[in-house]
């Protein structure tokens, strides 16, 4: 990685406004302007790109411990780097779970040697993620990776007094409890989406009604217990409608979107191929438009990936024998450049809002999804959004290969990413 | 029969021909199975049968029977072709054989065109599945040559000497509308002529 | 590719027809002293069977022994497979084995669909029943009775099934026979209904092309065809319906019903039945049931599948829609 001190970004069009310099000295931001004096720093031509802050992930499946075959935190760090990200949220479902202080710093210190971007552990919030006896949610906050979102995900948090106390005990250290919004009962042997799709290839459908119905029971319980919920994975237009509502009102919700819920759809599902295979599961076109529509007016806060990283084998079989989930760092930026900023529907600095400023302030970072200005750590990330290509999974950073988008066209690629002045990514490259 | 003949086809037998020569047919299975007591008429799909049929109404009025008395029926040798892997798998036509079978029978397998063999030797082992007859014999329209296997009628319409340039076409009123057998040049060097 | 027979969907109405003509001519084969032919000599037809089903498996294995092909049956119960053997694998092993034909039973919807498009093995698929997906071959059979009992004409070669009124009750939501035999009697031309309570009716069911009632007694007087399938005892458990006794009398095939039934009409089961059930004794065993007839169709509809698949160089049933997707 490279160690100098002084970098100019030459004509960077910050949050995508006109061409501006900008000096990163040391750790953070020196100057934001026009001409600035290269003065022995190393220029970068950034002339036409867009910079943004650094990416936040509030959603990352690291695998590490117990996974290694899948991903690693090194690996996923990297994977994150080159996706333009600077920090990500490590998910608790790993082997062990992360339900102790103990797993939760070994987490974090692996992040800490790893280098490409900060990780920012997700503690448990039940024993062994299985939903029946809270997790040390105190002990975990207290350790040295200071966790303040809790979650289950990959499993629901379905018992209501469980999600309630949950809820409400994670006040003490302004904590959130991000939900897995998926009613278990009317999800058993659940395949995909249920619906015309889902009825014609005779696989076990996936109402969206689980996930609306634990959506609204939380919210009425956040508020009724005055604490804050954050939903994971929103995929259906009823999800959407329901935050609405919630936020309306005035509570404590926020809520995110993965890439692949903005863009695919289940149709793809009539292929049978099971890299199309998530969970949540691809909806229709209908739930895709909303999710871009309430993306675009802050009903939804963030993008999170929902990176899922799976060894080949687990995806090279039949449908039902199939692992659910999708890498999504390395194609997230672009899928949403595609999705939202081709379409018109969100600007470029409304991208750093959803994928940097507000996960961040929802897993209460500091130092990451600040503004680009003088004196700011300079965690940021430079895009050709003119750039077109085919995703080649034979690249990727990730240990894993399994992203729905190989050989398809998507605009846009991270030239540089910059963890507190330091670059992670050169010209595309890990540092 | 599938290969593309040009426009410039020259009849060589027409309505009256075919009809004249199939009544000579018939008096000489009459003559040769002294009677045509046990005669059963099977005809190859598609042509053939017509042929058969036709076939069976002079032997009938020639040995005095009523009609329909005379068994004649079909033979589908499609599934026992040499070629099948050669082309796509092809619909097959209507095997139908008489109530009283064809054991003890003398078996008079009819034809439009004999040309290679092939055809006849693949009726030959379909026939060994349904039956054994007392004899088999072998009457065709036109026999045009060049066989490849060793396959002889016993009954021949017309020789009709043809290079394997040319195809040879038979036309009958029951498919085609009308009665003639067509001599022509072959358009390219696809299919096989029959 | 036009190499597989995945879903009832893949077949046009002139693939469709060609197929139960061609099961026409070959169900006279068994009327002959030698019920073989020699067509598929050398060429090899794999049975794997990750479910258990003998039934289809020996209808299958005859069809393919009467063709003269030879026969693998590789069934997953005490094999490798059950030992953790990916179906890649197993696709892999039968590939360096030279099927020229792979007949596959699975537990998984999709699982046909997969093997015949993931590259793994260079053969024909064909699909002996995957989930809750599809059946292809016995809604073939299935149509191939109906066009017999109820055509005008001789076996009503060369005929579809336009007009014709097809009611199928019971377990469509779990049913993979009820699925390609809507796609299947549509594509001839029949008008189908379903019938079952709405529990058993697969949400997104709107976009099929067929009726769908939950009033047994309001279609079985105008039904040419009322086909019963079999509904297990066990979904009682999942509430989807409150008891046996109510299922038999909302949607069983009694005598009384049957006898409100248009007198040409004919009953019919893909088998096994649930005497008692969704149907009674007395009408399995009337005269009006084609369960038995279904089951020796099989075999004729199944060498037809078999022949059209790997008779020739190139099979003469199109897949259209694993084209697409390829």
């Amino acid at each position: 990685m490279s160690d100098t001190n002084k970098t100019l970004l030459r004509g960077a069009r910050v949050l995508g406004g006109e061409p501006q310099d900008v000096l990163i000295e040391g750790e953070r931001i020196a100057a934001v302007g026009t001409g600035l004096d290269a003065d022995g720093a190393t220029v970068i031509d950034a002339a036409g790109q867009i910079l943004l802050p650094g990416l936040v992930d509030l959603h990352t499946h690291l695998r590490e411990p117990g996974r290694e075959d899948s991903e690693t935190v090194l690996t996923g760090t990297k994977a994150a780097a080159v996706g333009g990200f600077t920090a990500v949220h490590a998910m608790a479902n790993t082997f062990p779970v992360a339900d102790t202080a103990g797993v939760v710093e070994q987490v974090w210190r692996l992040g800490k040697e790893s280098g490409y971007c900060d990780v920012q552990p997700i503690g448990a919030v039940t024993v062994g993620l299985e939903g029946k006896k809270l997790a040390e949610l105190g002990a975990m906050h207290e350790s040295a990776a200071g966790v303040r979102v809790f979650s289950d995900d990959g499993k629901c948090v379905d018992d209501a007094v469980i999600m309630r106390r949950a809820l409400e005990y994670v006040k003490a250290f302004d904590g959130v409890v991000a939900q897995h919004a998926q009613e278990p009962r009317l999800t058993e042997g659940a395949q995909m989406n249920e619906g015309i799709v889902s009825a014609e290839l005779g696989l076990g459908g996936w109402p969206a009604v689980a996930e609306e119905s634990i959506i609204a029971r939380d919210v009425l319980l956040a508020a009724h217990v005055d604490s804050r919920v954050h939903i994971c994975h929103l995929s259906t237009a009823g999800s959407v409608e329901i935050v609405r509502w919630a936020k309306s009102k005035g509570w404590n919700v926020t809520a995110e979107v993965t890439p692949h819920h903005l863009l695919l759809t289940d149709e793809l599902v009539r292929s049978y191929n099971p890299v199309y295979k998530v969970n949540p599961p691809l909806r229709t076109e209908a739930d895709v438009m909303a999710l871009r529509e309430a993306l675009a007016d802050g009903t939804i806060d963030c993008v999170a990936t929902d990176h899922a990283p799976h060894p080949h084998e687990d995806k090279d079989c039949e449908w039902g024998a199939a692992a659910m989930g999708m890498v999504g760092l390395e194609t997230a930026l672009s899928v949403v450049q595609h999705t939202m900023v081709d379409t018109g529907l969100l600007d470029w600095a409304g991208v750093a809002d959803r994928m940097s400023t507000r996960p961040s302030a929802i897993g209460r970072l500091t130092g990451q999804g600040r503004p680009i200005a003088a004196g700011e750590p300079a965690n940021l990330t430079l895009l050709d959004s003119a750039y077109r290509g085919e995703v080649n999974p034979a690249g990727f950073a990730s240990r894993s290969r399994n992203t729905p988008y190989e050989g398809r066209e998507l605009p846009g690629r991270v030239t540089h990413t910059f963890l507190r002045g330091r670059a992670t990514v050169v010209d595309g490259k890990l540092a | 029969m599938d290969a593309r003949t040009s426009d410039a086809a020259r009849s060589v037998l027409e309505a009256p021909d075919i009809a004249r020569v199939l009544t000579r047919i018939a008096h000489e299975i009459v003559e040769r199975a002294k009677g045509a007591d046990d005669v059963v008429l099977l005809g190859i799909p598609t042509r053939g049968v017509f042929l058969a049929r036709r076939l069976a109404a002079r032997l009938e009025e020639i040995t005095g029977r009523s009609a329909g008395e005379l068994p004649v029926g079909s033979l589908d040798i499609t599934m026992y072709r040499d070629d099948l892997r050669l082309r796509p798998a092809r619909a097959l036509a209507r095997t139908d054989i008489p109530d009283d079978g064809i054991d003890g029978r003398l078996v008079v397998l009819v034809d439009d065109v004999l040309f290679s063999g092939r055809t006849i030797r693949a009726a030959l082992d379909a026939l060994g599945d349904i039956g054994r007859p007392r004899a088999v014999q072998l009457a065709v329209l036109v026999d045009r040559g060049h066989r490849e296997l060793p396959i002889r009628a016993d009954y021949v319409g017309k020789n009709l000497p043809t290079s394997l340039r040319e195809t040879v076409k038979v036309q009958l009123t029951e498919e085609d509308g009308r009665d003639s057998v067509l001599l022509g040049l072959r358009e390219t060097t696809s299919a096989d002529g029959k | 590719m036009k190499r597989h027979l995945i879903s009832a969907a893949d077949l046009s109405r002139d693939d469709a027809v060609l197929i139960l003509d061609t099961a026409e001519e070959l169900a006279r084969l068994a009327d002959r002293p030698i019920k073989k032919l020699p067509t598929l000599r050398g060429r090899t037809v794999v049975n794997l069977f990750f479910e258990d089903s003998t039934r289809t498996r020996i209808s299958f294995e005859a069809a393919a022994k009467r063709l003269s092909a030879d026969v693998i049956n590789f069934s997953a119960k005490g094999s490798s497979v059950s030992k953790g053997e990916s179906l890649k694998d197993t696709a892999l092993t039968l590939e360096a084995m030279g099927a020229d034909a792979v007949v596959i039973r699975h537990h998984s919807s999709g699982a046909p669909h997969r093997l015949a498009t993931s590259g793994w093995i260079n053969g024909s698929v064909v699909n002996a029943g995957d989930g809750t997906h599809e059946h292809p071959t016995q809604a073939l059979l299935d149509a191939f009775t109906m066009r017999r009992r109820l055509a005008s004409g001789a076996s009503g070669v060369g005929q579809d099934l336009s007009g014709r009124r097809i009611t199928i009750v019971g377990d469509v939501l779990h049913s993979r026979v009820a699925r390609s035999n809507v796609h299947l009697l549509s594509t001839l031309g029949a008008d189908v209904t379903l019938v079952a309570p709405p529990t058993l009716v697969p949400f997104g069911v709107e976009s099929w092309p067929c009726d769908v009632s939950y009033d047994l007694d309001a279609v079985v007087g105008k039904s040419d065809a009322v086909m019963m399938l079999r509904v297990q005892r066990e979904r009682m458990n999942a509430a989807f319906f409150p008891t046996e006794r109510e299922y038999a009398r909302r949607y069983g095939l009694n005598a009384e019903r049957m006898a409100r039934m248009p007198e040409h009409a004919i009953v019919m089961h893909p088998g096994p039945m649930n005497r008692g059930m969704e149907i009674t004794a007395e009408v399995a065993d009337s005269d009006r049931c084609t369960a038995v007839e279904q089951v020796a169709n099989g075999v004729s509809i199944r060498m037809a599948v078999l022949y059209l698949l790997l008779g020739g160089n190139e099979p003469a049933v199109t897949a259209a829609r694993t084209e697409e997707n390829q």
